[in-house]
């Protein structure tokens, strides 16, 4: 691990989750640090976009919990307690959360800078002009500046989910969870979303990435976590799990995607 | 095939040679049955406006005289503003209704269900003489304490006067319309729409009013606007309440003087130059809640 002294700032703990009959997460445990990259590999069905949900309660968890910057997710503790946090107050804890999800889903009727001002101003009551000027920043950074007035559709796949990227960034969130970011880009698209998420790795954003694109593992995860069947088969540095790994499953479904 | 009139095969004009296309002339193909009907429908057409023009049953000169008429204004005038209390009520309480039956909570959307039920169940005009008949079964309406003792007591007789009758009928028949459109347009929005709000922490209202509202009106207003007009002709149903609308006026008109068919079509120019108003109206909302969209 690289910064080994760092605050663990995502902590999951036995956390379990099914759908109907059909048990998705059983008994996940993981812990990420301040300033990690993390990045969850495995076959689809695995539970790893599921246990990404869980993290800013999108899902709701059956059994364990889950805290982030040291505030448990969707539960409050009073004494010996648990008490279920209104709607409003998840809200809150999410804004602490980025989310970018595997189809973008920019808000196809807003033009791009909309997009991002959205959710600052109407969730932090942070000032519109404020927000509007670091707005047009986080678009410089991923390369989008003359985008601004753009509408969604207008633009390619890679370049929406760059303006995702940032509008995510916009809350200045703890931690950006990743959800399958490239799997609905054209090949050629995939490199340019890569380059923004391994510029935020860079500059120590705390990330957790659900991908296929073991490369990207390779060059920019801290840890690797391999799951199947709901479950952490192996997590470690790239080197350990993608290059030795331990367990007959990872090295079945490396030798597939590979 | 033998209607169409290429040019027969073997004619004398030179040939280009070999497959120089270029230099060929191009017959486009001729449609004569589509000519045969086009003519056949211009002579009904004309058929049609001749009578309109010349048959002297239309009494035009009666017809001017009274479309402009005060008595026939004030009934336009009454006529529209059935028509926009009703709308406006009728989808207030609709997307109330709406959001009731998305809730959930499964008492909501059950009373919400019912209501669509039933009022979709019972024709307006049943419905509207109920309401005009109201102080029958009430006599007096209280505001207060649900159950207990009232602060404001009305006389229903004097409070639910025919007009008021009217737009609640109205209104009330229209939300049960209004809440399945405005459903309908809120299920056609993509859910990932309402879970990326979600994840960014928008307020819960603000994710319904900036995101998933302007996005539905899109699917909402052409049902919509259907409903509006629909209800606008509609409120000559009210003139079984002996109210001053545009129809009720009419008939009332032609009860005394016998003109019958040139006060019908005052009636219908009416109806139709203001169904074309809010036609365009639709055109431009449509045209504004388009903002983003490809088509």
């Amino acid at each position: 691990m690289s910064k080994p002294a760092a605050p663990v700032m995502v902590d999951i703990r036995a956390v379990h989750k099914s759908f109907g009959a059909l048990e998705v997460l059983k008994g996940v445990d993981l812990e990420v640090r301040a300033g990690e990259v993390t990045v969850i590999l495995g076959p689809s069905g695995s539970g790893k976009s599921t246990l990404l949900r869980t993290i800013n309660h999108l899902e709701k968890v059956d059994q364990g919990w889950i805290s982030v910057d040291g505030s448990l997710i969707g539960y409050r503790r009073s004494g010996s307690r648990l008490y279920e946090l209104r709607e409003r107050d998840i809200l809150r804890q999410r804004t602490r959360i980025g989310f970018v999800f595997q189809n973008f889903n920019l808000f196809p009727h807003l033009t791009v800078l909309e997009n991002i001002v959205e959710a600052p101003v109407s969730a932090l009551k942070r000032p519109r002009r404020e927000v509007t000027a670091a707005a047009r920043g986080l678009l410089d950074r991923v390369g989008l500046a003359d985008k601004a007035d753009s509408y969604p559709r207008q633009l390619s796949g890679g370049q929406q989910q760059r303006v995702a990227i940032a509008r995510a960034l916009a809350l200045e969130p703890g931690v950006l969870l990743f959800d399958e970011p490239t799997s609905a880009l054209d090949p050629e698209l995939v490199g340019e979303v890569l380059d923004v998420i391994k510029d935020l790795a860079h500059q120590g954003t705390t990330m957790i990435v659900v991908t296929h694109e073991i490369g990207f593992a390779r060059e920019v995860a801290d840890t690797v976590v391999f799951m199947d069947d709901g479950r952490v088969v192996e997590r470690g540095s790239p080197g350990d799990v993608l290059d030795a790994p331990r367990h007959e499953r990872t090295r079945a479904f490396l030798s597939k995607v590979l | 095939m033998s209607l169409t009139s290429d040019p027969p095969v073997g004619t004398k004009e030179p040939a280009p040679p070999g497959d120089d296309y270029a230099a060929l002339k191009v017959v486009p193909v001729r449609h004569p049955w589509r000519w045969v009907a086009i003519t056949a429908t211009a002579v009904v057409l004309a058929q049609f406006i001749h009578g309109l023009a010349t048959n002297p049953g239309w009494e035009w000169g009666v017809f001017a005289e009274f479309f402009t008429a005060d008595v026939i204004l004030e009934a336009v005038w009454t006529t529209l503003q059935l028509t926009v209390y009703g709308t406006a009520l009728g989808f207030a309480l609709g997307i109330v209704l709406a959001f009731m039956r998305l809730s959930k909570s499964r008492f909501l959307t059950t009373v919400a269900f019912g209501y669509i039920w039933a009022f979709r169940s019972i024709p307006l005009i049943v419905q509207l003489l109920f309401w005009f008949n109201l102080a029958y079964l009430y006599e007096e309406l209280r505001f207060g304490i649900p159950f207990g003792p009232g602060f404001l007591s009305f006389d229903t007789m004097g409070l639910v006067g025919a007009m008021s009758a009217a737009v609640l009928g109205l209104a009330l028949h229209q939300a049960a319309y209004a809440a399945e459109i405005v459903r309908g347009g809120v299920l056609a929005v993509d859910g990932g729409q309402l879970e990326a709000a979600a994840a960014l922490g928008i307020p819960r209202l603000r994710q319904i009013r900036r995101i998933v509202l302007p996005q539905a009106m899109r699917s909402i207003l052409p049902n919509a606007a259907n409903e509006v007009i629909s209800l606008f002709k509609g409120t000559s149903i009210v003139s079984v309440m002996a109210i001053g609308e545009l129809f009720y006026q009419v008939q009332v008109i032609y009860g005394r003087n016998g003109r019958v068919v040139p006060l019908l079509m005052v009636a219908t120019a009416w109806y139709i130059l203001l169904t074309t108003v809010l036609s365009v109206l639709q055109h431009y909302v449509e045209r504004y809640f388009a903002k983003g969209s490809a088509r």
